[in-house]
């Protein structure tokens, strides 16, 4: 009998549900033996947003739910000894760490050790003109914006020595998602770093949980065809880890949603490549040999998952100022909406030229076609069906918001000037980011961590 | 040959080929990193996975998302799940960063290959509960 470490997860991107994790943590709590919880809010462009929110407010550019999503835990936590770690530190885990610290000692716990991890803002390390590109990205158009963020996808080692220090929540900046929640195993079951296969494990369980429900029946639910229990109430994900890198994945005790072989099937492959060569900062994996099983109710068994050396360049992902997104929409209802909609579609595309405004633009029909289309329209040009109500939508990009909002408001000007009875327009203008990797290496980075009392951070 | 349409006749008859959406006998997901897309397909009988993998060859996914320009499309097999997961280039104009579309990500996208049409067996037709 093997000993068994679990991990959960309570939160798969900034935007998830912010009453993940209480279920999570009271299973874990029920359950008993060790385990650990980590949130992973931390999107490709969500930290160039976070710096750009740094910016105007030095205080701020963490994670904007950080309270609202530890609050019903923290304390139930740190009772029971279960760490938290967090990628919410965004681009700024030191104003993370004094958010929780203010939290903390407003729950009574001003001895909490708050741990920060360091070394992933990389704008004074990367060199934009001899690192080398990441290979997906190569071909994109950079704009030539200024660069708003670079961070580089730290491995677990960091958070590990946090927790060794005795670090009971950990915040980071950027990491590699999966090392999130391998940390917690590695610093548990004194796993060597060169145990790929082990590593492969921890690995596999935090590709598996970092999207949170992914693994329990969010989008996956295809009513009729896979349906999910209580879809307003889908549980988060817990991964069972044995110190041999066993894996079992289940979910929280209560709740909605379920764990069955297909989900696990379709999350394995999230955002996967080549299946036997997946990258993560700790461990190579291989998929290609993996099986699953049912063996329980919501229980479901990953083997057959391979670990080889870590890589030895580490991502960096570069984000840009890239102008700005304008929309405008408008919708048209009842009888002849379809030819009144198309004819707002062509006097939109029409008044871009005559206004000869610096801009790129594509309309949607909804009601017809809104995500499936390419910039050019052809689907819903060629399109037979007659839905009763329309929204037309166009969509500009702009090296400056002036041009974006101008053709933005060419939708709002079709309340009077367009086909009869258009209704319900809506415009604005958004700032856009625009990513790029680079491959730095290890002698590049100098990441750590720092250990601090919640009372001495309050 | 026959029309999903007409299945009715046809559940006297496990072993007669239909023609029908991939989505009746498949599911799958869609994942972006970039202007990159993967959509993983999984049939939901393993037994029809090599039948899937004949009538799913890269050139006819690339042809399903040439509309969006797609430049490149590469399958990569896992039989002992089975599965197949497409890796597709150029797929998301620009991704969810420079793309006008309102699915910058492409998350819905693992619908356009559900859509495309597939000859199987009867049997293994999943029909809506």
């Amino acid at each position: 009998m093997s000993s068994i470490f679990r991990v959960g997860n309570c939160s798969g991107f900034s935007g998830d549900r912010v009453d993940a994790a209480a279920p999570v943590v009271e299973t874990l709590i029920k359950l008993g033996g060790p385990s650990a919880i980590f949130f992973e809010t931390l999107g490709e462009r969500t930290v160039a947003l976070a710096q750009l929110e740094k910016r105007r407010d030095p205080e701020r550019g963490y994670e904007p739910m950080l309270e609202r999503l530890l609050e019903p835990v923290l304390v139930r936590c740190a009772k029971h000894g279960i760490p938290i770690i967090g990628n919410f530190g965004a681009a700024n885990p030191v104003g993370a760490a004094k958010v929780i610290a203010r939290l903390a000692t407003r729950l009574g716990l001003p001895e909490l050790k708050i741990g920060v991890v360091y070394g992933d803002d990389v704008r004074e390390r990367l060199n934009l003109d001899t690192h080398e590109v990441y290979e997906a990205d190569t071909g994109l158009d950079m704009g030539g914006g200024e660069v708003v963020s670079a961070n580089a996808y730290l491995d677990a080692k960091p958070i590990v020595d946090a927790l060794k220090a005795g670090a009971q929540i950990v915040v980071t900046g950027r990491t590699g998602d999966p090392s999130l929640c391998l940390a917690p195993l590695i610093h548990h079951f004194g796993w060597a770093y060169d145990d790929w296969n082990k590593m492969a494990a921890g690995a596999t369980a935090g590709h598996l949980l970092e999207c949170g429900t992914q693994l329990t029946g969010g989008y996956y639910y295809d009513p009729g065809y896979k349906d999910v229990p209580d879809p307003a109430n889908i549980g988060f994900p817990i991964a069972e880890v044995t110190a041999e890198g066993g894996l079992v994945v289940t979910k929280a005790d209560s709740t909605g949603g379920l764990v069955n072989a297909q989900i696990v099937k379709e999350q394995l492959l999230y955002e996967i490549h080549d299946p036997r060569h997946y990258i993560t900062p700790d461990v190579v994996l291989d998929f290609s040999d993996v099986t699953v099983t049912e063996i329980g109710k919501d229980r479901v068994e990953v083997k057959g998952f391979k670990g080889s050396p870590a890589p030895r360049t580490i991502k960096a992902t570069v984000c840009f100022d890239g102008g700005w997104l304008g929309e405008g929409e408008i919708s048209y209802a009842g009888p002849n909406c379809q030819a009144r909609a198309r004819a707002a579609a062509d006097v939109l595309l029409e008044r871009l030229k005559i206004r000869k405004l610096d801009v790129q633009a594509r309309v949607d029909l909804i009601g017809v076609s809104s995500v499936h289309d390419g910039d050019g329209g052809d689907k819903w040009r060629a399109s037979s069906l007659a839905p009763q109500d329309i929204r037309v939508r166009l969509a500009v990009s702009a090296r400056t918001q002036d041009d974006a909002d101008q053709a933005a408001r060419e939708a709002l000007a079709l309340y009077c000037c367009g086909p009869a009875g258009g209704g319900g327009v809506r415009w604005r203008t958004t700032p856009r980011i625009r990513t790029q990797s680079y491959l730095m290496l290890p002698s590049d980075l100098a990441p750590g961590y720092s250990l601090h009392l919640a009372k001495e951070l309050a | 040959m026959t029309t999903a349409n007409q299945n009715n006749i046809q559940q006297q008859n496990p072993d007669a080929l239909v023609e029908v959406p991939l989505h009746s006998v498949a599911h799958g997901r869609a994942g972006d990193k970039g202007n990159r897309l993967n959509v993983s397909i999984m049939p939901y009988d393993p037994a029809c996975f090599e039948l899937l993998a004949e009538q799913l060859k890269e050139s006819r996914v690339l042809a399903a998302y040439a509309h969006r320009g797609a430049s490149s499309v590469k399958r990569y097999d896992l039989p002992k799940l089975p599965a197949m997961n497409f890796v597709i280039d150029d797929v998301l104009e620009g991704g969810v960063n420079g793309s006008l579309n309102l699915d910058g990500h492409g998350k819905s996208n693992s619908f356009i290959l559900l859509g495309l049409s597939v000859r199987v067996p009867f049997k293994y037709v999943r029909q809506p509960v």
